[in-house]
């Protein structure tokens, strides 16, 4: 084997060896985001209770029914939100694109606004018809910003300026539906959109996983056309590619994605942007192994996240909307500060 | 293989880019388009490569096989090392687990551009003349039987336009490449071509050998400029531009 065909395997074993820290890392955060909550359980009944030796059934109740649905849900949001973020970042050729860029969120905070100020007046289920409502308008904005973006062949450039026309379109309406809300609607509104994983139970959870389970495996189909891309549409369509399509099946497979995260935990900023940075840095842009090892990362993140807003305040669980945002903000700073020195 | 255009005619809006452009290309030779910007260059290329919708024929015949294109140096600049941007050459058969040939062809067009060292450098992080070999690598990666290329050395010091030429010509050679490239830099189409098109505001004003094309009346024709056409120590023309020409 020559030289350079050893390099890129050796490159190839670091970068899976990345994702295997990153897994290790992520069941590390999972344990932690079982063991603590505001009910400040002693760690050693959790953990008979997990081994299935626990005798308390409040503290069974709590660990089952309460934290694993939380720490899966953050687990499987946070792969979604990261899966996606990278993708938004190949396709529209841009590193400060994440699924909140094209407006895709502002559109299901829309629609779980419109569930909660009305709603009450249709014979639904709120419980199912906030996401619901939330994923469809997703897949409203997302159709949108398709519809036009493909009039221009579907260049990064068309589908940002939809996406923001979007995302303005989408955040005027739901100001609306907010100064007309109830004072106990509007709450209800400001809370969702927060983004909390507290609404998560076994079904909800499953249908985020379901979903990722779907999408990452046709995404990895497209890993060396995505990877192809990042050489600008015309080298790509030199090698081939039938670019237009390639960036709206990927958008739409990343709609799908950000819709069933976001209808069930609300906006949660920054970990769509931020890992695929991550990842980007450690396992570069070969998209086999940067689609996964953003997925990764997300998860890490989020389950983090969720940690750390519970431990705060001892006893309280801030919605971990916040907390992504203010571990966010600081990190896109300095990413942002060291690209500028590097370049 | 053996290429046969005919007529070919693009249009973009209410703009004729090209118009009925005929001319054929035959393997072992390289074809170097000549032309001001604008004269329509690059939209015969992309037709030539099947990236441009156009109207009239044209026809690849002899052994298949794949064309390779390559367009001019972008702005991207991915993180990819230099050995994925040459596997990428190979899209067409990759999969997810990569096979044995495209890393053996992938391996081998980085030995053919002789940039075999670079091979897990970030493209980043190259210069200019050697980002254009990992491109060509890509290109020949895909084992073409014809090569377009879109201005290989815009950009390039001298040193680097003669490497990038002389591979060009000599994988033409050694591989029985049908190759037509695009190229600003009058004296290296002289040197380098077995034959030369000229084109001008979509029309081609002259095909030939570079002796035969090359005068003082077609650059006035072509760019508008007076030169003077000499020969050069091996024969072939060297063009010294000496002024823009009076409007006539």
């Amino acid at each position: 084997m020559s030289t350079a065909v050893a390099g890129w395997h050796a490159a190839g074993l670091r970068r899976a060896g990345v994702i295997a820290l990153a897994l290790a890392a992520l069941a590390a955060s999972f344990a932690l985001d079982l063991a603590t909550g505001p009910a400040m359980l002693p760690v050693s009944a959790v953990l008979r209770t997990v081994l299935g030796q626990g005798s308390d059934p409040m503290v069974g109740a709590i660990v089952w029914t309460l934290r694993l649905p939380i720490a899966l849900m953050a687990v499987a949001v946070g792969a979604a939100l990261g899966l996606s973020g990278a993708v938004m970042q190949t396709i529209l050729a841009n590193p400060l694109a994440s699924s909140y860029t094209l407006g895709i969120s502002a559109g299901a905070g829309f629609g779980a606004a419109l569930v909660i100020l009305f709603g009450a007046a249709l014979p639904l289920n709120q419980d199912w018809a906030i996401p619901m409502a939330a994923f469809a308008f997703a897949g409203l904005a997302c159709a949108m910003v398709a519809g036009v973006g493909r009039r221009r062949g579907a260049s990064p450039e068309m589908l940002v300026l939809a996406g923001i026309a979007c995302l303005f379109l989408f955040n005027a309406l739901l100001s609306l539906l907010q100064f007309l809300a109830s004072p106990e609607a509007l709450q209800q509104i400001v809370f969702w959109l927060f983004g909390s994983l507290m609404r998560a139970t076994p079904a909800r959870v499953l249908v985020v996983l379901l979903v990722l389970a779907a999408v990452l495996p046709l995404l990895l189909r497209d890993a060396w056309r995505l990877t192809a891309l990042q050489l600008g549409d015309d080298r790509a369509a030199a090698l081939g590619i039938a670019v237009p399509a390639l960036r709206l099946r990927a958008f739409a497979m990343v709609s799908v994605l950000t819709g069933a995260a976001v209808a069930f935990v609300g906006t949660i900023g920054f970990v769509g942007l931020v890992a695929p940075h991550i990842a980007r840095m450690l396992v570069g842009e070969d998209q086999r192994h940067m689609l996964p090892a953003s997925a990764a990362f997300g998860a890490l993140l989020l389950s983090a996240a969720s940690v750390a807003s519970k431990s705060i305040l001892p006893g309280t669980v801030f919605p971990i909307g916040i907390v992504t945002a203010l571990i966010g903000v600081p990190f896109f700073f300095w990413l942002v500060l060291s690209r500028g020195a590097v370049r | 293989m053996r290429l046969q255009a005919r007529d070919i005619a693009v249009r973009y809006g209410r703009h004729d880019a090209l118009r009925g452009v005929s001319l054929t290309a035959k393997p072992g030779e390289v074809l170097v388009v000549l032309g001001a910007n604008g004269s329509g260059k690059s939209s015969l290329l992309r037709s030539l490569a099947g990236q441009q919708k156009h109207a009239g024929t044209i026809a690849w015949s002899g052994e298949g096989g794949a064309i390779g294109f390559m367009p001019q140096d972008s702005t991207a600049r991915p993180a990819l090392t230099v050995f994925e941007t040459v596997l990428l050459g190979r899209m067409r058969s990759l999969t997810l687990r990569v096979g044995a040939a495209d890393l053996a062809a992938a391996e081998a067009a980085l030995a053919e551009t002789g940039i075999a060292a670079l091979a897990q450098r970030r493209l980043a992080t190259l210069s200019g003349g050697q980002r254009q070999l990992a491109f060509l690598a890509q290109t020949l990666a895909a084992a073409p039987k014809a090569l377009l290329l879109d201005e290989p050395t815009s950009a390039l010091d001298i040193a680097h336009q003669l490497h990038v030429l002389a591979l060009l010509r000599e994988a033409t050679r050694r591989r029985g490449l049908t190759t037509i490239a695009v190229l600003h830099d009058i004296n290296a189409a002289a040197r380098f071509a077995d034959r030369i098109a000229v084109l001008a505001e979509g029309r081609l004003l002259a095909y030939g050998t570079p002796e035969a094309v090359l005068s003082r009346d077609l650059l006035r024709a072509a760019y508008g400029v007076e030169a003077a056409v000499m020969a050069g120590p091996d024969g072939r023309p060297v063009v010294i531009g000496l002024g823009v020409a009076a409007a006539s």
